[in-house]
């Protein structure tokens, strides 16, 4: 069943200013439940731009995209926060916690501004930390953690509103292998055993290797979609 | 956890915000301190002004206060009295005969007011009596022992409030005792037109010399014992130009001057205020001006704030891009940086607000002493050269609610700006 259908994706970026620039330059791609998909180019291919409208952080200049059936351009910008609160996990190359909380505080946080009630929040916290690992670390705050674990909490913090999929881009960029390595681990398995849809925009061999389907993108166009079962 | 977040965000630049809440701190204390200085000089003009000068309300003759002629005398001034004081609120009144005269010593002479009283009934009206020192109770109150001591005292002392037994005794106050070079027991003759339109004049003797903060008064008003003065005035000792009417419960002094005016629609009732526009008009002007000075404090400190809120947005552009990426709304982005401003603001001022409580308990104790610099100059305006600081609760909840809205309206454009952002380009921000 697809959870994403993108008809005929187009971004032009033009602020009056300079020349205008083509991002996407008509997309179709559907993406199902389970999948665990990299979007591979070079930069500026407009892989990143794909996933901001995936995540309806930016908005089309023509095409659709559907999520779960329901059409983003048609929802007002409050709507979609809300929907992106409650559909939508993001892991972010630099992490990006909120410095002043703690771990466990970090993937409340989103339950949180979904209205859950504390005992609620802390118990799926304190799960969601256990499955990435990081049980014993709850309480320190992003400063004391190292680089996989802080992306390892991101990664907590973007299943904590049990999402409809979660877009990582670039989740192991700054990362040094060993911690690249753990991360993707941890993902594979969530995506395994529970079913969560990962879509990367990547660089990374290695969270290549670790795909089982390949969106090449290029000059804003697919150039190839390939799956890869045996991954 | 929004106003959670707040808070904590405030202390990431632990020392950029500290200098923040230091400003606040001291300029919250220091307009503070500046109104509790004013409000207890007011407060004191007023207090010195009721107790020892005017009382609260007076009544005349119509045309008396224009032109205080000896004739323009009240009728019925016992039954006056019986009335004040069977109305809500009213301590005490008493009756006096107010007279101009000329008082002579044979140092010099000066135009006075003569009042004629009752010594013991105008004690429930007026405290002037207690600035005037009884020499054997003052000596009491200060446990001397040595008799050259004691004696040193009783030179200097100002006598008694009518204690004295001599005849035709007369209080006259410190600076016109100065001016006639007088002293307890000098001889002074008082001079002025009788009831039957002739010139009169008696010898009086010094009792008591008073001394209260406001040298104008000490310099224009004497007091004797009426029955003296109705006899030399020639007029019945039951009659009186004056009644004066101490209040128990201020706030119910304008319901007391509409029954007497009513009960006396022939006769010129008249508030303190009315009778000291000067000092009314203290009391209003300064509470106007230092709300205004308040206001001027806030709204310099309040660029400080907008400054560091404007920075503090600008930093945190990606985190808040990644706030609005995972969810949150404008309203809580909005929120969450006004409350950083608001808390930010309110720690400051609670700072300076706790800190200012303290001094101003301590100098309402023990006083700011300015009778070295200018003791002269204050007294001249009837203001007591040493200040006791007071400042009521309502003024610190004032202050609060000023603060909480510089907070606001200092953080409504960093705010604005932050909604602004488009996450993705705030995502992209190095």
């Amino acid at each position: 069943m697809n959870i994403i259908e993108i008809n005929n994706l187009v971004k032009i970026y033009d602020d009056r200013k300079s020349v205008p620039v083509t991002a996407i330059n008509g997309i179709t791609l559907n993406f199902r439940e389970g999948e665990f998909t990299t979007i591979v180019g070079p930069s500026g291919s407009g892989k990143t731009t794909l996933l901001n409208m995936l995540g309806g952080l930016d908005e089309p200049t023509s095409g659709k995209i559907l999520i779960d059936q329901v059409d983003l351009s048609q929802l007002k910008s409050r709507e979609v926060i809300d929907f992106r609160m409650h559909n939508i996990g993001f892991v972010f190359q630099a992490y990006n916690l909120i410095p002043v909380l703690t771990a466990l505080e970090n993937v409340e946080f989103i339950m949180h501004l979904q209205g859950k009630p504390k005992a609620e929040r802390q118990q799926r916290a304190r799960e969601l930390l256990d499955q990435v690992g990081l049980g014993d670390r709850l309480h320190a705050r992003p400063g004391k953690l190292s680089g996989g674990q802080q992306q390892r909490v991101a990664v907590a913090r973007a299943l904590a509103s049990k999402p409809k999929f979660i877009l990582a881009d670039e989740p192991t960029a700054n990362l040094d292998s060993k911690s690249a390595e753990t991360l993707l681990d941890i993902m594979e398995k969530l995506n395994h055993n529970e079913k969560i849809t990962f879509i990367f925009s990547t660089h990374d061999a290695r969270v290549v290797a670790k795909a089982h389907r390949v969106i090449t993108v290029e000059d804003g166009l697919v150039r190839s979609d390939v799956d890869y079962p045996e991954h | 956890m929004i106003p959670s977040l707040s808070w904590k965000n405030i202390w990431r630049n632990k020392v950029r915000s500290l200098v923040v809440i230091g400003a606040m701190t001291f300029g919250i204390f220091g307009g503070l301190f500046t109104w509790a200085i004013y409000v207890g000089m007011t407060e004191s003009r007023v207090k010195e002004a009721l107790t020892k000068e005017v009382a609260h309300i007076q009544i005349h003759d119509l045309k008396f206060l224009d032109n205080p002629e000896i004739g323009l005398k009240l009728p019925d001034p016992a039954g006056i009295v019986r009335f004040a004081e069977g109305l809500p609120g009213v301590q005490a009144a008493a009756d006096r005969l107010k007279i101009v005269a000329m008082i002579n010593s044979s140092a010099a002479s000066s135009g006075v007011n003569i009042y004629g009283i009752d010594p013991e009934k105008e004690k429930r009206v007026s405290e002037l009596y207690t600035s005037v020192f009884d020499s054997l109770t003052l000596t009491a109150k200060l446990k001397l022992t040595d008799p050259a001591v004691i004696a040193a005292y009783l030179k200097d002392s100002t006598g008694s409030w009518f204690g004295s037994t001599q005849r035709n005794p007369v209080i006259v106050g410190e600076t016109l005792a100065r001016k006639l070079k007088l002293k307890i027991n000098s001889k002074v003759v008082l001079t002025f037109q009788s009831a039957d339109g002739n010139l009169t004049g008696g010898s009086y003797r010094v009792c008591g010399i008073y001394r209260i903060d406001n040298t104008l008064f000490e310099e224009m008003n004497v007091y004797v014992r009426k029955p003296d003065l109705a006899t030399l005035a020639m007029l019945p000792p039951e009659q009186a130009h004056e009644v004066a009417i101490f209040m128990k419960d201020g706030k119910l002094m304008n319901t007391a001057i509409q029954s007497l005016k009513s009960e006396y629609p022939d006769l010129e009732v008249m508030s303190w205020k009315m009778l000291l526009p000067d000092v009314a008009m203290l009391s209003d002007l300064v509470e106007v001006s230092l709300v205004v000075i308040m206001i001027i404090i806030l709204a310099a400190l309040g660029f400080g704030i907008v400054n560091t809120m404007l920075m503090v947005v600008l930093e945190r552009v990606k985190e808040l891009g990644m706030l609005m990426a995972i969810g949150m709304n404008k309203t809580r982005v909005f929120t969450m940086i006004i409350l950083e401003s608001v808390l930010l603001c309110l720690t400051g001022a609670g700072i300076g607000m706790i800190f200012g409580a303290i001094v101003i308990e301590i100098f309402n104790k023990q006083g700011i002493d300015l009778s070295a610099f200018a003791q002269k100059g204050m007294e001249a305006w009837g203001f007591n050269a040493v200040i006791y600081t007071s400042l009521s609760w309502t003024y610190y909840l004032l202050v609060a609610m000023l603060v909480i809205i510089t907070g606001l309206a200092a953080s409504a454009y960093p705010a604005w700006k932050a909604l602004k952002l488009n996450p993705a380009d705030a995502l992209r921000t190095e």
